[in-house]
């Protein structure tokens, strides 16, 4: 342990912990900006800095660890001084448009040039004229209004390990861009979004598709469509954060309320779909672990896939692993499908009349919802427009929605009800503890007595466990953020290599920290301590569902038993799953 | 066949002016006049440096060094040293009031100004050739180190030496051997920093083209000392005659088993490769140089962890310079103990610098620490050139500030360059006289730290720009009074919170111009006014109608043109077309052109 | 080469170190060494070596002449240098010594014995290494 000051305030830390880190516990927050909890320090903005002692230098607070007997001072007239001139010079290079900014209001540079009251620009603006890219159709690049913090770019090579964004240019010319200086669209990127969720000003920020919305929900006459919308496991537990609710508050039954205000004619929930793909995936590995991966069922380890940035890095960077991927739609989809088939048929309405919408944790949705023909399995493009948590709250604001104090509502049946698995989805861990719940009734005939795995769950980057299902070992891998998946992947790569058995039978990998309840489409701020809270929001709406496996949901068994035959079924192939095709990095 | 005598009188312009003109025809009257015409020759030389004892007279083979030696002198220097063989002891350069007739070459303190330790063999060897450096002593220092010393010992002997890092700030180099050394990990690396940046400074790509085994030695014995096997040398791409050299060298110590497995059967290992830069700055920062190593973009991460602990692949890495591995080689073979009777009590040893700008005798010097400026600038450079006024030295390159004369008899160290608002830096030296404006200085040297800020860190990335900007309106003549309190603000700011030091010093030459020569910038802000005519668009040409003899030399000259007049009248400078570039000014012979 | 042991990197220096000392002892050997770093060879000194070359062979002076490079002198006001060292004369360092001079150079210091009027710089140090 380290023992030091921080203005007069005896502090006592672990060794290594930063000045910055260190001044929270005795509540001192040193104002900074480009240091992000997530993150490695990049000590760009020269914001957080401190001084030590009577020492005339300035270190900064990020980066620096606490040493035994430190003095530190946060804040003289020095110090002070010498931030707001730093802000005054980053202000220079960012334009003056915060009114009509997408972060107006949650732009870490606004709030910092209010609290050190800058009223004047003192320095003249050195702005740049740089092109928009949009060719992604998930995330918008200004880099205009970019700082060069750096977050993107450590949040792209570090955290994802995707290497889609870099530093081209140097000095004032430095600019945040596409690797290879292509077209964000034509590179590696898999639009997570975690370089939107990161960024602290409005230069990388989710493609806004509110008006299409706006657009068929207020439609009148003929051309009216029926407006459907599901939303996603992780939105209930963060959408309240926009609201000012702490992390992790669920708010199920206040936005099916909100969404049947902004005009939604029927309400479903993606947590029903989650079942569904429990059903199809479950099924589907099931065959495979059963024979040890030998049959045309394909090989083992079996691999979620219901993470389309996730689907979109595989197909990427391990083409080669393609027939290890779950082959079952992820939930988004599958809901999209059966909304234009199945509960198109049975409400007697035109699939064409149906506009459908999903609310999602999650940029990459807005790619996955047209990522290849799969995905148009009704005949009609299954999900016509993808909003994010963030896109939502704005259209709740707009619509002058009092979300905190809505009545209950509730969703719409069949689409709507889920059980307790479908709504772990949304957390690290949720998918493959869902999946092991159903295997076991698959495998034994047998419901579980106590269903928790909690050895999958968890913020832990990468996560193992075996499983006992009646004498046999299942070995599973659970992998989240990006970044952790190649240590996972080459280790089965090198068995299959050297021909040894495999390590794990079923892995399941979600593109971003914590699942999708640390989707890059969530509301900004994500610490690992949110995250944390997400999550247990997760668990509990779990623990008080009245089903906890995705086979007991009756109204599974009631679209199995209507529609879909069985899982696995031919009908559940044509429209449940799709296939995967290796690309290239780069399109050119 | 060949003189008995050969008398070498010096040609420079310092001695000219004493007469020494005159003392070259007194001599050559004198040896006529005694007979000894073919005895001996007579020639003028380039300066010696030492100008304010000039004239100089070196006389040959004897080697006798005479000083202040007027025209009467040649007489007697004739009679006695060429006629009889015999010093003139009078005119013997003297340390104090003792005259010593048997002074040798190396006793006299003038060649002590220079002392050559880092430069021993650079114009001496072949550097191509490996025997040659062998010869004067070259790899004892390794056989030293890998047969009588412990890595201990050597950590040890460094810091008796007092060795410190030759690239800036000075920092103990035993302490950076004996951290990267005791830094846990089996493997480490040696790096050497020769990505020598500065504008003016080229000390390390003369010593590794004069000499680069001294510093091969040196690498191998930092890698038997913190326990690596592997170095790497980080060059300029531009440096085309070092890096040959340097492949050449690295071929023959391969060749002689110096370099590879088992060196000179010690049981120790070591291999060295080469890595170009592509020539950024700030690359010579130490973390940036070892991201670049490393094959990512080239900017500085924050420090700790410092190199030592986790530095070139995360490992502990030591980084020093060219110059400061080559102190190394001379240390170990020669001892600490010698080593450390050079220099002053804080910095010992030498240190080299590259002179230039507006020196008589540009050149690469070496000097021990604690010479003055005074001495390097005037004594070893022969002073400003065309006899023009010193107005400031830069020191540090566009990291320093400049010294004015005020602070020329400040004996050179660490220390003393950092009170006088400037720093050691890798030895830039650029000399500055009356010609040379201030603000233009300042412009310049933003200017570079503009091109050459990574664009990391927002002080730096925004501050040299917005500096740049304010430096060039107020050489415009657009500043304003509150320009300069906006220069001091940012300049603070930048100093205080960039990361590395590129952009923690890239004030240093406008605060340092600002806190000496307030009164030229606010010249060019109040009267519109640049004394040095170096800001051209504050700079008027007109010609003096009653100096003017009509020539039309300038009509000819100007490029424009823009002189109109009469053959034999007086000529006009049409000011709405003249573009300033100066050459009417040259060109007149009877300085009738005024530059205002 | 086969790689040295200490024995033979002792031996080695000792034979080059006497080599060297039984020139300048002797005095047999003329020694022409060309200040080939970056600044001489932009200076023209690649063109000065070879004229000196070309002028060592028009004047017919035999083998006794080793023309050599080295790296700077320091004196890069007055790139390229020559240092010449020939036995009789003062060892000397000639400054400003373009491809034109070389041949002056060769022909007075050389053949006539007299030095380059105008040409001569100092030596700007004692050398640290005992001879």
């Amino acid at each position: 342990m380290v023992n030091a000051k921080i203005n007069g305030i005896p502090v006592q830390v672990a060794e290594g912990t930063t000045v910055l880190e260190a001044a929270l516990k005795v509540d001192v927050k040193i104002p900074k900006l480009c240091h992000n909890d997530d993150l490695e320090p990049w000590a760009a903005c020269g914001i957080c800095v401190v001084k030590n002692g009577t020492n005339p230098k300035m270190i900064r607070s990020c980066c620096t660890p606490l040493e035994e007997g430190m003095a530190i001072v946060t804040n003289d007239a020095e110090l002070v001084q010498t931030r707001k001139t730093v802000i005054e010079l980053i202000l220079s290079t960012h334009p003056d448009d915060c009114l009509a900014c997408p972060r107006n209001q949650e732009c870490e540079l606004q709030r910092l040039a209010a609290e050190f009251g800058i009223r004047e620009q003192p320095f003249p603006k050195r702005l740049r004229d740089l092109p928009l890219d949009d060719s992604t159709g998930s995330l918008i690049l200004n880099p205009e209004k970019c700082i060069r913090c750096g977050r993107c770019v450590k949040v792209c090579q570090e955290m994802q390990n995707v290497w889609a964004i870099e530093f081209l240019g140097r000095g004032e010319k430095t600019r945040i861009a596409p690797a290879a200086d292509v077209k964000l669209g034509e590179g590696p990127c898999i639009k997570c979004g975690q370089c939107s969720a990161h960024c602290p000003v409005g230069a990388i920020y989710e493609n806004d598709q509110t008006g299409p919305v706006w657009e068929a929900l207020m439609k009148e006459g003929a051309d009216a469509k029926t407006c459907v919308v599901q939303i996603a496991p992780a939105v209930r537990v963060a959408l309240g954060e926009a609201f000012g609710l702490p992390p992790g508050t669920n708010l199920t039954k206040k936005i099916y309320t909100a969404l049947r205000r902004l005009g939604f004619d029927m309400i479903f929930d993606t947590n029903f779909a989650a079942d569904l793909t429990i059903m199809e995936e479950g099924t589907e590995f099931v065959r495979r672990f059963v024979d040890g991966g030998k049959s045309e069922g394909g090989p083992l380890p079996l691999i979620t896939s219901c993470c389309p940035a996730w689907v979109d890095y595989l197909e990427k960077y391990y083409g080669d692993m393609i027939p290890n991927f779950s082959t079952a739609k992820s939930p988004q989809q599958m809901m999209g499908t059966m909304i234009k088939t199945y509960w198109a048929e049975k409400a007697k309405i035109d699939p064409a009349k149906i506009f459908s919408v999903s609310i999602m944790p999650c940029t990459a949705k807005k790619f996955e919802n047209h990522r290849n023909d799969t995905m148009y399995a009704s005949g009609f493009q299954d999900v016509d427009v993808s909003l994010t948590t963030r896109e939502l709250a704005r259209m709740i604001k707009q619509a002058g929605i009092d979300l905190l104090n809505l009545p209950d509502g509730e969703s719409d049946s069949p689409l709507g009800p889920y059980s307790g698995a479908g709504v772990i989805f949304g957390a690290t861990g949720g998918v493959m503890e869902a999946a092991l719940r159903t295997a076991y009734n698959l495998i034994t005939g047998e419901d579980l007595k106590d269903v928790n795995f909690t050895g999958v769950r968890g913020i832990s980057g990468i996560k193992e466990a075996s499983v006992h299902i009646k004498g046999t070992e299942v070995r599973v891998a659970v992998a989240h953020q990006m970044g952790n998946i190649a240590q996972v992947l080459d280790m089965v790569r090198k068995a299959k290599a050297e021909g040894k058995e495999t390590p794990w039978h079923f892995i399941e990998v979600m593109a971003c920290r914590g699942g999708c309840i640390g989707g890059g489409g969530q509301p900004y701020g994500a610490t690992d301590e949110v995250r944390k809270q997400r999550i247990r929001g997760i668990y509990d709406d779990d623990e008080k569902s009245e089903y906890r496996c995705s086979h007991q949901n009756p109204l599974i068994k009631q679209v199995y038993a209507e529609f879909l035959e069985k899982p696995g079924s031919h009908k559940a192939h044509e429209l449940l799953h799709t296939h995967y095709t290796a690309r290239d990095l780069y399109l050119k | 066949m060949a003189y008995k005598n050969y008398i070498l009188v010096c040609g420079g312009t310092g001695c000219e002016s004493s007469k020494s003109d005159e003392l070259f025809k007194a001599l050559h009257q004198q040896a006529e006049a005694q007979g000894v015409k073919n005895d001996v020759q007579i020639v003028k030389t380039g300066c010696f440096g030492f100008c304010e004892k000039g004239p100089i007279v070196k006389v040959l083979p004897q080697e006798s060094f005479y000083v202040e030696v007027k025209p009467e002198d040649a007489k007697e220097i004739v009679a006695e040293q060429v006629v009889k063989g015999r010093e003139v002891k009078r005119l013997l350069y003297r340390k104090g009031e003792k005259a010593d007739s048997n002074v040798k070459i190396e006793d006299i303190e003038f060649y002590q100004k220079q002392f050559r330790v880092v430069l021993r063999n650079c114009g001496v060897i072949n550097p191509e050739n490996i025997d040659e450096y062998i010869a004067r002593e070259g790899y004892t220092g390794l056989e030293r180190a890998l047969f009588k010393m412990k890595p201990d010992d050597i950590v040890n002997e460094l810091k008796v030496s007092g060795l410190r890092g030759r690239g800036g700030a000075g920092f103990p180099t035993w302490l950076k051997w004996d951290l990267t050394k005791k830094a846990p990990g089996d493997v480490k690396y040696v790096v050497c920093n020769a990505d020598e940046g500065d504008p003016g400074a080229y000390m390390n790509r003369s010593t590794i083209e004069g000499d680069p085994h001294s510093l091969i030695e040196a690498m191998i014995i930092c890698g038997y000392t913190i326990g690596a096997r592997q170095g790497y040398i980080y060059i300029r791409a531009e440096y085309p005659l070092a890096i040959e050299r340097l492949k050449i060298a690295i071929r023959q110590a391969k060749e002689y088993g110096l370099l590879g497995t088992n060196i000179l059967g010690s049981g120790f290992d070591f291999d060295l490769e080469i890595r170009l830069g592509a020539g950024a700055f700030v690359c010579g920062e130490e973390t940036a140089l070892l991201r670049s190593l490393e094959g990512n973009r080239g900017m500085p991460v924050p420090k700790p962890p410092f190199p030592a602990i986790s530095g070139l692949w995360k490992k502990p890495t030591v980084i020093n310079n060219v110059e400061t591995y080559v102190n190394i080689s001379v240390i170990m073979s020669k001892g600490a103990q010698w080593y450390a009777k050079i220099g002053t009590e804080k910095s010992r040893g030498t240190k080299t610098f590259a002179l230039t700008g507006k020196i008589q005798n540009s050149g690469l010097v070496e000097v021990p620490m604690g010479t003055t400026l005074r001495e390097i600038i005037f004594d070893i450079g022969g002073g400003i050139r065309g006899g023009k006024k010193f107005k400031g030295v830069q020191t540090g390159g566009p990291s320093g500030g400049i010294i004015t004369a005020e602070s020329l008899d400040q004996p050179i160290s660490y220390e003393s360059l950092t009170a006088l608002g400037s720093m050691m830096g890798s030895g830039g030296m650029i000399i500055m006289d009356e010609d040379d404006c201030v603000v233009d200085i300042a412009k310049f040297y933003m200017a570079f730290c503009v091109d050459e800020s990574c664009g990391k860190c927002a002080p730096c990335r925004i501050g040299t720009n917005q500096m740049h900007a304010i430096l060039d309106k107020i050489s415009k003549g657009q500043g304003t009074e509150d320009d300069l309190a906006k220069l001091e603000k940012i300049g603070k700011a930048m100093t205080k919170a960039s990361l590395c030091m590129l952009g923690g010093s890239a004030a240093n030459p406008t605060l340092s111009t600002l806190r000496h020569f307030r009164e030229e910038y606010l010249e060019h802000i109040r009267d519109h006014k640049c004394r040095a005519g170096k800001c051209k668009d504050l700079v008027v040409y007109e010609i003096d109608a009653a100096k003017c003899i009509g020539c039309g030399l300038c009509a000819r000259k100007c490029p424009v043109p823009c002189i109109a007049g009469e053959k034999k009248q007086p000529h006009v400078i049409d000011q709405a077309r003249c573009i300033k570039c100066g050459e009417c000014y040259k060109a007149c012979k009877f300085g009738a052109v005024i530059k205002k | 080469m086969a790689k040295m042991t200490l024995e033979q990197l002792r031996k080695l220096r000792e034979e080059k170190r006497q080599e060297l000392s039984r020139r300048e002892v002797e005095g047999k050997e003329i020694q022409l060494i060309v200040g080939m770093g970056t600044c001489g060879i932009a200076a023209g000194a690649k063109q000065t070596f070879d004229a000196i070359v070309d002028a060592v062979k028009e004047f017919g002076l035999g083998e006794e002449i080793v023309i050599r490079q080295t790296g700077c002198m320091g004196l890069c006001y007055v790139e390229p240098t020559v240092e010449v060292v020939a036995p009789g004369m003062p060892a000397v360092i000639y400054g400003k010594m373009t491809s034109d001079t070389a041949r002056d150079l060769v022909r007075k210091h050389l053949v006539e014995h007299k030095l380059l009027d105008s040409h001569i710089y100092d030596r700007p140090a004692v050398d640290i290494i005992k001879k």
